[in-house]
């Protein structure tokens, strides 16, 4: 029995995505629409459609990347909001060095626009780590406030120094077909950032289970005072985890420019970042758990315009959806485990029901008496 | 761009601007102190406003009048304050990632509903607040027009900033809470509940920003958007900390913002020929900046984000 209950503890948080589907069917009937038809359609046209499928993927990959620059560093107990940020960086850094550096072969030239986006989101995650380590900072407000300053600098480059002469709205030139990533699906706009995603969650979670830079990184957010103690630099660690969040942020915002847009557009990212924080709960912040959540976030959204046009329902559905999710499976971390308490409970319920069978029995067997 | 500075009426008019930009911020910030200083973060400051301004939106479309706009608007930012009441008081859970989860939710549910109940009316002005001059005080050159031609909400902040300064410092209600946000476990000891004192720091707290969303709409631009906080809640919580968690240095903050938001507007209308965001940018540097350069060492209420458990560590 005691396993049953620790089991059900186990995938607290897919009961909680549950709750949050069967809470949001009611958000779908108040439109006046099946919730079933509308599930029906938006899990058929997300994954059980060669064409839906595509596009599911097209999202996951900048989803899940967002959800590794989360994690990383939620291991050290730092809470990086600013993804949404360096996504828009990183596209940036990606877009200019794929626009404004000299013809050269592509072999080189498009390892240079990836690393130009990772550095120039590395950059957006290290000063917000570099004032959270030295000056004791809150590094969620500073995060937050350089999501603003980073749109507003991709909406000033793509409108102003980077802009196509004659475009009816801020975006650059075409970057050039030699440096567009390659697609995974044919015919489709399923590029490759989805696997590098997969690839990089997979070397997270070995990094972060067997070195001894995982081991720091979980014994700071555990505590930092006592990791300093045990002469674990705390300081360049918290910069530099930053730094290697910030570039997985940058690497989303380069493979949306160089992977699916091929131009640096303002407002590209439609709030990825901040979809990376629910992915990093979903996960339960394990990389091995990301892909799949980020997979499952991304069918959401993706067969939410499906569902729109087949059932007549607004997409916007999915984001309150989306909200309930965050909410019950943040309530469900919060609901732990208790071996003791459990075994207490359960050790009561036997020894009343026991008790009540033993009056049962000694009634029944007064009854045989008289 | 600084000739404007001779003439009266372009001073009391950008003067009025950067008040009226301020508002939604003064009443996010003080709400924003309140709950901090009991020990609860509250990154859900951006949530409670647009969920005030959704809830303003709706009351006003359905009752017909202002007065309603802000009671649902109270209401919705107050369900949004027992969410996270119960997410990081309650089950104790890490209280930055409760203010998130609000925030996505409140973004997510505001603007499914406000489709379905708005729908086409969406973007038809809705009842709202109107300035009513105060006699004599009004008439007062330059500065006058700019602090008592004002709106009913706008008077409200004017009473409800110095009402929570007293509060927090003059009463044992606040040095309560004040205690509870520094070190609970004495509060505790001395027989405060401080699992109640939060909660309803909270409650408090998400009121009082919610007002800043009615704000919003009643008084200042008559319709609902979606994510029409855009971002307001964040600053909020910048001018908290420069304020240092108090509602008057918070409330300096906030006008300094505001006047900052009324500069850049100010230099777009002027420079056409700059592309726009290059000054749109300027209210979240500000704010960068300012936490950066002017917050120096801050000490923040002692026990913040602390869960606090009876007999834990």
């Amino acid at each position: 029995m005691q396993s049953v209950i620790r089991y059900i503890f186990l995938f607290r948080t897919v009961w909680a995505v549950l709750l949050a589907l069967f809470l949001g069917s009611g958000l779908i009937l108040l439109a006046g629409v099946s919730p079933l038809t509308a599930y029906g359609e938006l899990f058929k046209g997300a994954f059980f459609d060669y064409w839906g499928l595509a596009g599911t993927l097209v999202k996951t990959s900048p989803i899940l990347l967002a959800g590794l620059a989360v994690i990383l560093p939620l291991r050290a107990g730092l809470l990086n909001i600013g993804v949404e940020g360096q996504i828009y960086m990183g596209g940036l850094f990606s877009a200019m060095a794929a626009l404004l550096l000299p013809g050269m072969s592509s072999y080189v030239h498009i390892p240079i626009c990836i690393l130009a986006g990772a550095f120039g989101g590395g950059i957006w995650g290290l000063i917000p780590g570099y004032l959270k380590a030295y000056h004791g900072m809150n590094e969620v407000i500073l995060t937050i406030l350089m999501n603003f300053i980073a749109i507003n600098i991709v909406s000033y480059v793509a409108g102003g120094p980077m802009m196509q002469e004659g475009a009816p709205y801020p975006y650059s030139e075409e970057i050039s077909q030699d440096l567009w990533l390659p697609w995974i699906m044919p015919g489709t706009d399923a590029h490759i950032g989805v696997i590098v995603g997969l690839a990089l969650a997979v070397i997270m979670f070995f990094v972060l289970r067997y070195s001894t830079v995982g081991f720091a990184l979980d014994m700071i957010g555990k505590n930092a005072t006592a990791a300093r103690y045990a002469g674990i630099p705390v300081q360049p660690y918290v910069v530099g985890v930053m730094f290697a969040a910030g570039a997985l942020g940058g690497l989303a915002g380069t493979f949306e420019v160089l992977g699916l847009k091929y131009r640096l557009y303002h407002h590209f990212s439609p709030g990825y970042g901040f979809d990376g924080i629910v992915v990093a709960f979903l996960a339960t912040v394990n990389p091995l758990l990301a892909p799949l959540a980020a997979f499952f976030l991304s069918g959401l959204k993706a067969g939410a315009l499906v569902m729109q046009r087949a059932a007549g329902l607004e997409s916007t559905v999915i984001e309150a959806i989306q909200g309930l999710v965050i909410i019950l499976v943040a309530a469900s971390l919060g609901l732990k485990y208790d071996a003791h308490r459990w075994a207490a409970r359960l050790m009561r319920r036997r020894k009343r029901l026991d008790a009540e069978l033993g009056d049962t029995l000694q009634s029944k067997a007064g009854g045989d008496e008289l | 761009m600084i000739e404007f500075l001779t003439d009266p009426q372009a001073i009391t008019d950008f003067l009025s601007t950067s008040l009226r930009l301020s508002i939604p911020i003064i009443f996010a910030a003080v709400g924003g102190v309140i709950s901090e200083r009991s020990g609860v973060f509250n990154i859900a400051l951006e949530g409670c406003i647009l969920g005030g301004a959704f809830g303003a939106a709706v009351g006003a479309y359905l009752t017909g009048t202002p007065m309603g706009g802000l009671a649902l608007g109270l209401f919705v930012a107050l369900m949004a304050g027992l969410i996270l009441a119960g997410l990081a008081v309650g089950l104790a859970i890490n209280q930055l990632v409760a203010g998130i989860a609000i925030n996505i939710l409140m973004l997510g549910f505001t603007s499914y509903l406000a489709r379905l109940i708005l729908g086409a009316d969406a973007a038809s002005t809705l009842p709202g607040f109107h300035a009513i001059g105060i006699p004599g005080l009004a008439s007062i050159p330059l500065i006058g027009p700019v602090l008592f031609d004002q709106d009913i909400l706008t008077y409200l902040m004017y009473l409800l900033v110095p009402f929570s300064w007293w509060v927090l410092y003059k009463t044992p209600w606040g040095l309560n809470l004040r205690a509870i946000g520094d070190y609970p476990v004495a509060a505790d000891s001395a027989g405060i509940s401080v699992p109640k004192v939060r909660t309803f720091a909270v409650l408090a707290s998400c009121a009082m920003t919610g007002l800043g969303g009615c704000y919003l709409v009643l008084s200042q631009v008559f319709v609902f958007t979606e994510n029409m906080s855009a971002g307001k809640g964040f600053i909020a919580l910048a001018a908290l900390i420069l304020g240092r968690w108090n509602p008057m240095g918070a409330l300096l903050a906030c006008l300094f913002f505001g006047f900052s938001d009324a500069l850049q507007l100010k230099m777009q209308f002027n420079s056409p020929n700059v592309p726009y965001q290059l000054f749109s940018m300027v209210p979240y540097l500000a704010s960068f900046l300012a936490l950066v350069l002017l917050a120096g060492k801050v000490r923040p209420p002692a026990a913040i984000g602390i869960r606090y458990e009876r007999g834990g560590k």
